[in-house]
């Protein structure tokens, strides 16, 4: 009986390690892949620069820019497909590009930051983002 | 000595602007003779016989929070005691822009709240921090445009002098600087005809109007048109704010000038990754927004500089 307690135990104790184990493995790529998501549709805004200055994403993204100046900016397309309000520091901006295409934005407070946007159709073999 | 429009080119034509005097945003104006000249450091300007002066103020930026300055009110409250401290009681100010630093209403009404107790009327134009509103500068033309044209610009006479506040903040073009567009160039344009070259001009607008680092959009697009229009006139003063430092030049008969902001100082022109806020040490900040005389020698174009901190 006694036995038969420690080897319930024993059993229990090494299936949580095999399961603690099994969820390190399943949440480590979700995390990795969610990073790389993060970075592949983000744009800082920093030092009064847009980061990255030219950015390719797939139809249907969502594309986020984050101020980490202490100035305030704006995203304003050229050809007015988007318009940010002004984004005081951390603030955000979302915008979901729809359509292929390639679209040159701007900061309307400072004209001379600039950025490119350039969007691919969403098709292929690789899932849309 | 009162202003003259009619005083001796000769007189004006030597940019005769004697001797100009900032004091942390504060600069103190004097026109005598028919061109502006200085009485000397604000606070502790002598009461002179010269009759006209005013003061100019700077890039309040009212909200701003951050680092390189966590309280701008104090800093804004220390130059308007400047200002009042003024024993020749200046005509009036003229306030060269970013009045607010995110066109809040509470934001302006702060600035309204301390820039109020200098107790002189204010000329503002507007700087690009404060037609950020969702209307895109609906709340200060409502605030400070009653008699300006367009986007807020519009000029008066005071003692001889022909001043002119320029809006070179708003529908900036992707890629490029300051813009003062078709319909304020026409109307400076119009605005200027038949006026004596001897009338003495005074222009000011936020973003200078030449071109003082376009790697940073420190400059105006289209500032070269205005300066076409002043080359005639045998004293022209140009009065800018947005780059929060003193820089100078004189070209020809134009004198240009840009004050320092009341909140936080800017890098020099290339000197740092960006144009943004710089931090100085605390004890340091009102040292970097003190005082600076700056002289014209007659007979020389060159400007001299003198800087003289608040603290320190």
């Amino acid at each position: 009986m006694r036995i038969t307690l420690v080897r319930a135990a024993l059993l229990a104790a090494m299936v949580g390690l095999i399961l603690n184990a099994l969820n390190a493995l399943n949440a480590l790529p979700a995390a990795a892949a969610e990073t790389a998501a993060a970075a592949g549709t983000t744009v800082k805004i920093d030092n009064f620069t847009f980061t990255p200055q030219s950015l390719t994403v797939k139809a249907g993204t969502t594309v986020t820019w984050i101020n980490e100046d202490d100035i305030p900016h704006t995203v304003v397309a050229t050809e007015t497909a988007f318009k940010s309000k002004v984004l005081d520091t951390d603030d955000k901006y979302t915008f979901t590009f729809t359509a292929a295409g390639t679209f040159q934005y701007f900061c309307s407070l400072h004209p001379h930051m600039t950025g490119t946007i350039v969007v691919v159709p969403a098709g292929g073999g690789g899932a849309a983002p | 000595m009162t202003a003259n429009n009619d005083q001796g080119a000769g007189l004006s034509r030597r940019k005769v602007l004697e001797c100009m005097t900032w004091a942390g945003t504060g600069v103190l104006w004097t026109v005598a003779g028919g061109v502006p000249r200085s009485l000397g450091l604000v606070g502790e300007a002598h009461a002179q016989a010269a009759g006209f002066t005013f003061m100019q103020i700077s890039d309040s930026h009212v909200g701003f929070d951050r680092p390189a300055n966590p309280n701008v009110l104090s800093t804004l409250e220390a130059a308007i005691n400047k200002v009042k401290a003024v024993p020749a009681r200046p005509a009036f100010m003229i306030h060269t822009g970013d009045i607010s630093h995110l066109s809040k209403p509470s934001e302006f009404d702060d600035a309204e709240r301390i820039i109020s107790q200098a107790r002189l009327d204010v000329h503002y134009v507007p700087g690009e921090h404060d037609v950020i509103d969702e209307n895109t500068g609906k709340l200060y033309l409502e605030r400070y445009g009653r008699g300006t044209k367009g986007a807020g610009w519009y000029a008066f006479d005071a003692n001889g002098v022909h001043f002119v506040g320029l809006v070179n903040v708003v529908n900036l073009k992707a890629g490029g600087l300051g813009n003062l567009g078709a319909d304020q160039l026409a109307w400076l344009e119009d605005d200027l005809k038949g006026r004596t070259d001897s009338t003495p001009i005074v222009v000011f607008a936020h973003i200078p109007l030449w071109v003082v680092y376009p790697q940073w959009g420190w400059g105006t697009e289209d500032g070269e048109r205005v300066l076409g229009m002043l080359k005639r006139f045998g004293s022209v003063t140009v009065l800018n704010g947005h780059i929060h430092q003193i820089i100078q030049k004189v070209e020809g008969n134009v004198a240009f000038h840009t004050a320092r902001s009341t909140a936080f100082p800017q890098p020099a022109p290339g000197s740092a990754p960006s144009p943004g806020p710089m931090k100085v040490d605390d004890d340091k900040l009102r040292t970097v927004l003190g005082i600076a005389s700056i002289n014209l020698v007659p007979g020389q174009q060159r400007l001299a500089i003198v800087d003289t901190p608040l603290q320190g």
